[in-house]
């Protein structure tokens, strides 16, 4: 990786959560048919409907383009979008803190919540909060965090992992999710159903009471206009509005990179992120505030910038596609591999095809054996990039990620690994037509594989047959039927 | 270490984080113009008849009430819709036109919004609704009051003038003012954070009609 | 000649044209003929030699002049997969230079020429290597896939093939989404004389395969590819076809471990065939 180095001091945050490699972790998740029962079903519709409202929008295409060009613009300018957010936030009433890191985010939260007072806190959804690992760091100090998105508290009161970035309890089914309620919530009826209206209706008379009292909320946020200062929160539940509006206190949290430039681009994401996300023409509940505003939500507003590894993707004029990144997750939904091993496999808070192209950039571990194997947890089918909406070319970041898995696990390793060797042979066969041909050849005198050319094939032996070598390569064929022509 | 001078570490990480994101970039790229040749207003003016059928038609999809009326019986269509539900508690921002809901409380910035827990409904205005989403937006002037007013009752009452109807997002974000406090509404309140089943009512208001004054009759 | 410029594409006969049920003399009777350069793929010389002789009887059978230029070997594709780019440099390089004669190459694989097309080019500019990519470019501008070369250069739909089968089609990723070959493949298919066509389900899905993905991830590749095959079984088809051998392989390597008795079998091997059985 080109300049800037390690910023995290402390392997402990920032957005890696599994310490086993991805095939390992899929291998688990693959015996779970629980999950692939749920995972399966949830996806489906979300890609119905996703198709469903993107095909009636006539100008999808050019939507597409416009985010293209308006997120790559954020990450070009960054750093100057960046102060004019800051001292436009400032103007209106509002305090910014900058963090080089996870750990010094969290310490920053805690210090905003702390002058408040407060022992607990309302949070609104957010992938952010979740990579710094704020809950944990609010619960060290003594402060209580309250998820309020209604996955979100499913998964806290599971004591689990989100699984997904826009449908984190995806993994679960009503009736596991009756059965959290029926033991954590005092609200839920001894005779609670598994319908999801049900169930959703008691966790609005659980957080009722909490949003209407709390003191202090955390939000993250979808975009942040720099030449207005104006922060946008997306979302369906109200959970959303109500920690935005009721408490006097907002802390919200963002990475970096979710800066746009102007206030106009956001005809084209507001466009774009909810017929992605959740495949609806728009999401319920979008709320929209710039400072502080006498008299109308909040009096004490925090804005907290993280770079979180963000400054040395960018610093990767291939990998920093990835920051162009809306996290609306539609190349999850669409994800073959995804679909059959869940979130959880992926290790990081962020998952599927995009998170497998974040992870290794914000670790900055791109070699290790847990973060290196994420890119390589696709077969390159494309489908990613069909999906996104702001054209961010998955496959190729993910073979770009590759090589630099490679180079990392090469650094201080002599002599070369078995694989790369085996790799290099096979590039010094297939660099050259009668080297090729002279391989063929001998694979067809051993009745067996060009065992150069290919790595390890036991596991593939596992489920599938191999073909056996032809008696005659076409090369072979060739020269004999056509007198060799070149 | 915590909070023993918060300020210091604050500026330090600015300059930092700025540094490392100047060094990350080469100097002198320039960004390409942005192609905004998707569309920036559709074919109809605000207002039309066509727009409103089509916010009509994305409401109704929605799970949204929609009534429409001319502008001199809105209190009529309003109490109509309270005397079906047996509404009495009716809150308003102060600049909604009294005569839409004769007797309503009038919302003052110094009433705790945890009362507004135990009223029945809010009637609202509203500053553009975008009728290809089904989007009514909020921006906190006059006839539409603070934020908390149309989240706390659990049953809202928009009244949108033909002429604040457009068609399209881009039409929408033109016309609104961003340093105002927005909401955009989309329907009730909903989640699908079960099995991806859409389920209406969470937190927001869990009722919504929308009351389309058209002049034209 | 004249130094190829733009994409092949525009080489297009003026008027379509379809070989009538009298067979592929038609064709052949062209005043100008097309002469294209065979890229078998390294994975067809060494493993299914026959796709190989199917492509070339195909085009001959059409009237176009097949070379095989000796000195290709193949096209990088694996090691730049795999996270090796430097190694992968030699091999693309050996590629265009065993091509650079060539006016008109063509592939029997979406995803080699997926590669050709928008990988090897960009794998020699970060190599530093700008005269490599200019030629890279240049060549892929030239390199059809098999169906392109049919429908959109030849403008033959009707290759004159006749396969009485139950056949079912498996759109490659590469072709699908690199490529975007759309319907060409089903077009050449539905004009297969004694064919019959049937549509697979969840089509557009990936096989699992994804070179040494199924190698690193071989439990969720089986896991791909066991719902590939029950919708593959569910058709009903006794052959399945994609443009594609590397796919087919990792296909076939399923249907013959369940013992299934349904074969697969390339494109080409169907169009190629003009007798009762294949």
């Amino acid at each position: 990786m080109s300049a800037g180095g390690p910023a995290g001091r402390s392997g402990a945050h920032g957005p890696l959560r599994g310490r086993e490699p991805f095939p390992d972790a899929a291998r688990r998740a693959l015996a779970d048919t629980q999950l692939r029962q749920n995972l399966a079903r949830a996806t489906r519709t979300i890609r119905a409907r996703r198709a469903e409202v993107v095909g009636e929008v006539p100008d999808w295409e050019a939507l597409r383009e416009a985010g293209r060009a308006i997120r790559a613009e954020a990450t070009q300018r960054l750093p100057e979008l960046l102060e004019t957010l800051e001292a436009q936030v400032v103007a209106r009433g509002g305090t910014v803190h900058w963090a080089r890191d996870a750990a010094e985010a969290t310490r920053v939260v805690v210090n905003c919540v702390q002058a408040t007072g407060a022992r607990e806190v309302l949070k609104v959804k957010s992938m952010t909060t979740q990579e710094i690992g704020l809950n944990t760091a609010l619960e060290r100090a003594g402060i209580r965090p309250v998820e309020t998105d209604l996955a979100e508290l499913i998964v806290q009161l599971a004591g689990d992992t989100p699984s997904h970035i826009v449908v984190p309890a995806i993994h679960r089914n009503r009736e596991e999710i009756r059965q959290l309620f029926r033991q954590h919530l005092p609200e839920a009826p001894a005779a609670l159903g598994d319908d999801p209206q049900e169930l959703a209706a008691v966790a609005r008379r659980h957080l009722r009471q909490k949003f209407l009292r709390a003191p202090v909320a955390i939000s993250g946020v979808n975009f942040a206009v720099a030449e207005t200062g104006t922060l946008v929160v997306v979302e369906s539940e109200g959970n959303g509005r109500m920690c935005l509006t009721l408490p006097s206190t907002l802390v919200t949290v963002m990475g970096i990179e979710k800066v746009i430039p102007r206030w106009r681009d956001l005809d084209v994401l507001l466009q774009l992120l909810p017929r992605s996300a959740t495949g609806e023409r728009m999401n319920p509940y979008t709320s929209m505030w710039t400072g502080v505003t006498p008299g109308d939500g909040p009096q004490t507003f925090h804005l907290v910038l993280v770079d979180g590894g963000r400054s040395r993707a960018l610093a990767d004029p291939i990998g920093r596609e990835a920051l162009r990144c809306i996290r609306c997750s539609a190349c999850l939904n669409v994800c073959p591999v995804f679909e059959r091993v869940g979130g959880h496999a992926y290790g990081s808070v962020y998952p599927g095809p995009i998170g497998a192209i974040l992870t290794p950039q914000l670790t900055g571990r791109p070699g290790d054996r847990v973060t290196g194997s994420l890119p390589f947890a696709s077969t390159l089918c494309g489908a990613c990039l069909d999906a996104c909406p702001v054209l961010i070319d998955i496959p190729q970041l993910l073979v770009h990620l590759r090589g630099v898995a490679r180079a990392g696990a090469r650094q201080g390793r002599r002599p070369p690994s078995p694989s790369t060797l085996a790799m290099g042979a096979a590039a010094w066969v297939m660099a050259d037509g009668s080297r090729l041909g002279w391989a063929g050849r001998a694979a067809r005198l051993g009745r067996r594989l060009p065992a150069a050319g290919l790595p390890p094939l036991a596991r593939w032996l596992r489920t599938r047959d191999l073909p056996t070598p032809p008696p005659e390569t076409f090369r072979a064929w060739w020269a004999r039927t056509r007198r060799g022509r070149s | 270490m915590v909070g023993a001078d918060p300020a210091r570490p604050v500026v330090n990480a600015r300059t930092v984080v700025l540094g490392r994101l100047r060094r990350a970039l080469q100097p002198g790229v320039v960004p390409e113009p942005i192609v905004r040749a998707y569309r920036q207003a559709g074919p109809s003016p605000p207002g039309a008849p066509a727009l409103l059928d089509r916010l009509q038609a994305r409401l109704l999809d929605l799970g949204a009430g929609v009534r429409r009326t001319a502008p001199d019986t809105v209190a009529e269509v309003i109490a109509a819709l309270l005397a079906a539900r047996g509404a009495t508690t009716v809150v308003v921002p102060a600049g909604l036109p009294r005569t839409f809901v004769p007797g309503a409380v009038v919302d003052a910035a110094d009433r705790p919004a945890p009362t507004l827990d135990q009223v029945d409904l809010v009637v609202t205005g509203c500053a553009v609704a975008i009728a290809e989403t089904g989007t009514l937006v909020l921006d906190g002037s006059p006839d539409q009051g603070r934020r908390a007013l149309t989240l706390v009752p659990d049953w809202h009452i928009a009244v949108v003038a033909a002429a604040r109807v457009v068609e399209t997002l881009p039409e929408a974000i033109a016309r609104l003012d961003p340093t105002r406090p927005l909401t955009f509404i989309s329907g009730p309140s909903a989640t699908s954070d079960i099995e991806f089943r859409r389920v209406e009512g969470v937190h927001g208001p869990r009722t919504l009609d929308v009351i389309l004054v058209t002049t034209g009759g | 000649m004249e130094a190829a410029a733009g994409h092949a594409r525009a080489i297009r006969p003026p008027a379509r044209r379809a070989i009538p049920d009298g067979g592929p003399r038609s064709a052949a009777t062209r005043v100008t003929r097309i002469r294209v350069a065979l890229l078998a793929t390294c994975l067809v010389d060494t493993l299914f030699p026959d796709v190989g002789r199917a492509t070339v009887r195909l085009l001959e059978r059409l009237g176009v002049d097949v070379d095989f230029p000796s000195g290709q070997a193949c096209c990088g594709q694996m090691h730049v997969n795999a996270g090796y780019p430097e190694q992968a440099l030699a091999i693309i390089r050996n590629h265009v230079a065993a091509f650079s004669g060539a006016e008109l190459v063509v592939a029997p694989s979406g995803s080699c020429v997926g590669a050709v097309r928008h990988q090897q080019a960009r794998v020699a500019r970060q190599a530093g290597d700008l005269a490599l990519a200019r030629d890279a470019e240049a060549l892929a501008a030239r390199t059809l896939e098999l169906t392109e070369l049919l429908v959109d250069v030849l403008a033959i739909e009707d290759v004159g093939a006749r396969f009485p089968h139950r056949v079912t089609y498996h759109p490659t990723c590469h072709a699908l989404r690199l490529l975007r070959v759309g319907d060409r493949p089903r077009r050449l298919l539905s004009r297969v004389r004694g064919l019959e066509l049937v549509e697979l389900g969840d089509a557009e899905v990936c096989c699992g395969f994804g070179g040494t993905f199924s190698v690193a991830n071989p439990d969720v590749s089986a896991a791909m590819l066991g719902d590939k095959l029950s919708r593959v079984l569910a058709t009903g088809a006794e052959v399945v076809t994609a443009v594609d051998v590397s796919c087919l392989m990792h296909i076939a390597g399923g249907l013959s471990r369940l013992r299934t008795g349904v074969r697969a079998m390339h494109l080409a091997e169907i169009l190629a065939t003009t007798g009762d059985g294949p």
